[in-house]
């Protein structure tokens, strides 16, 4: 009773992808309101606080009124978060509830592993900063001078990071560790990282200190790809962003072969 | 060519703990083989390296032909696994989680199959409810259909009936059988002797990372038909008179009693002879008894001799 051999003749396995990809979808669709109303909220909130409060007293950041210079980095910000929130858990879980024993036994490459969960994670951070884009439109009147950079940053950011966090939720062996990276880490990085500045702002000695931190290439690049100005040159910030992949999946390879964390 | 070969296979884990060394296992086509250990002997060891969710250390494992690192998806495509413990995905419905099974193994969806799968187990009035709502039976049923969804030659039952009602347990068994009937290899892992005794072909004995005895259960059986008489003596032996050389006799209890074992199947007994040869010798008992030598005899007999070898 042998069932029909897919995937056998590319050589991978296309429904497994498929099926860990919806899977962890679902998780995301379960929650939808939750999911949609909390970026919303948030970005909402952003929107009171910095663009109304600071945003009177700050007039305009290289041209452009502050109200619509923050929303590249609070999209930023809510894609790097919610990349490695939901990659790190969707690995850690499995892992901590057991049930990963099925992935681990199943004919998958660690390839697949990855396109499966990472790729779900990338796309709901993605879809999540669409929405926090959609909404800063009823705010400010957007302006997106090269949309499709503004796509590949989006696209370029929230895969590196959810392979980052997948890495994460590959590491660690409690929920706070899953907590720690990112709010240790990450979360202060983005702020210093020009969220809600352009590092150019800052005295010289804390701008050259800025230049250390990934973050800033990254919402300096994106925010390049909204307003045709930035920090760094768009390059820089494109091989930076793209070094910082290099090494997440070099880290996953790593993992994978060695089966750190996931075999005993 | 047997649909699993194991050779020399050992598992240190990280702790510095040996939990297999140097095993040697054939497992035949189409068989039900039954492993049977107590706790921590390296049963589910051995059944995750074989799936592949353990490394191990030395050794080479062979599914159908197919080496379990160097050719893993042709290897893990084979084999279905009911894993010991209940580890279930609390929000998944029982379909969509027999479905996402089907899927990991690279099978197109075949709705026709789950559903079989689903009514075979008694899950098909479930398939809308989610698994946290199940009870542990049904979450272990629930672990079954996932194991057969992709329709694999081989299934591995890590400890199927631990902590599950009789109903289920029959359910199980049913199944198994059917199972063999089409031609799919089953394993199972249990330390409960009567579940190896009725369900499988061959047994195999684990103790402490070793496998100390494998045989055909009709061979064990027959050793199982074999019964001791005691008697109980009015006065100590030193050792057996001459005159009873012929019987399988032994002496117990400091020279108090004489075990005679013999076969019940046989034509005789040897009984009378034994008891007119014991009055000729002189030999009076006040007390008598039989009983009969289980699985579960010679297994602690083995563990016993196993343990005594390691010292
Ligand atoms: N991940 C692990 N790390 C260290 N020791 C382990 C691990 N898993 C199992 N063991 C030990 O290996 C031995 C065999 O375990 P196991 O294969 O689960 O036995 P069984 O299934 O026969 O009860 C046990 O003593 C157990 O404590
Ligand atoms: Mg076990």
């Amino acid at each position: 009773m042998m069932g029909k051999d897919m995937g056998e003749r590319t050589g991978m396995n296309w429904p497994a992808v498929r099926a860990i990809y919806l899977f962890e979808m679902g998780r995301f669709w379960r929650t939808a309101g939750q999911s949609i109303l909390a970026p919303v909220i948030s970005t909402t909130l952003y929107f009171v606080v910095f663009g109304a409060a600071i945003g009177s007293r700050v007039s305009a950041v290289d041209g452009v009124p502050y109200g619509l210079f923050i929303v590249p980095g609070l999209i930023m910000l809510s894609l790097l978060t919610q990349s490695i929130a939901n990659a790190s858990f969707g690995i850690y879980f499995p892992r901590f509830a057991g049930t990963i024993y099925e992935i681990l036994s199943a004919p998958i490459s660690p390839l697949e592993v990855v396109l499966g969960y990472v790729g779900a994670a990338a796309s709901k951070s993605i879809l999540i900063g669409l929405i926090i884009l959609a909404t800063s439109a009823l705010f400010v009147p957007l302006r997106i001078d090269h949309p499709v950079w503004m796509l590949a940053f989006l696209l370029l950011t929230a895969v590196t990071f959810s392979l980052f966090g997948f890495i994460i939720g590959l590491w660690a062996d409690g929920f706070e560790k899953l907590q720690l990276v990112p709010l240790l880490v990450v979360t202060p990085l983005t702020f210093l990282g020009g969220s809600f500045y352009a590092v150019s702002m800052l005295p010289p000695f804390w701008h050259t200190v800025s230049l250390l931190n990934p973050v800033v290439y990254l919402i300096s690049g994106f925010r390049w790809a909204f307003f045709g100005t930035a920090d760094v040159g768009i390059g820089v910030s494109l091989a930076m962003t793209g070094l910082f992949l290099a090494i997440c999946l070099g880290l996953v390879t790593y993992i994978f072969r060695t089966g750190y964390r996931l075999k005993s | 060519m047997p649909i699993i070969s194991i050779a020399n296979l050992s598992k240190t884990y990280a702790t510095g703990f040996s939990a297999l060394s140097g095993v040697d296992l054939a497992i035949e086509r189409g068989e039900i083989f039954a492993l049977l250990g107590p706790n921590g002997a390296g049963k589910s060891t051995l059944i995750n390296i074989v799936c592949g969710i353990v490394t191990p250390s030395s050794g080479t494992v062979t599914v159908d032909g197919h080496d379990i690192a160097g050719n893993y998806r042709a290897a893990r495509r084979a084999i279905g696994l009911v894993p010991q413990e209940l580890t279930t995905d609390a929000f998944e419905t029982v379909w969509n989680t027999v479905s996402f099974s089907r899927g990991l193994f690279g099978l197109k969806a075949d709705p026709g199959h789950i559903e079989r799968t689903l009514r075979a187990l008694s899950l098909w009035d479930k398939r809308d409810n989610r698994l946290m709502t199940l009870s542990g039976g049904m979450k272990r049923r629930v672990l079954i259909a996932k194991a057969l969804s992709h329709e694999p030659r081989v299934l591995f039952l890590d400890e199927p009936t631990a902590g599950v009602d009789v109903e289920l347990r029959q359910d199980m068994w049913r199944l198994v059988r059917d199972l063999r009937g089409q031609g799919v290899t089953v394993i199972l892992t249990t330390h409960y002797i009567e579940e190896a005794e009725e369900m499988a072909d061959r047994i195999g004995v684990i103790r402490s990372g070793r496998i100390i005895l494998v045989e055909e259960k009709a061979a064990l059986m027959r050793k199982l038909g074999r019964k001791r008489l005691t008697l109980h003596l009015q006065t100590p032996l030193d050792a057996l008179p001459d005159d009873l050389a012929g019987f399988d006799l032994d002496l117990a209890a400091g020279g108090q009693e004489l075990v005679y074992t013999y076969d019940t199947k046989a034509e005789r007994t040897g009984i009378t002879g034994l008891l007119t040869g014991l009055s000729a010798a002189g030999i009076r008992f006040n007390d008598l008894h039989t009983e009969q030598s289980s699985l579960e005899d010679i297994f602690v007999g083995l563990v016993r001799e196993e343990a005594r070898a390691a010292e």
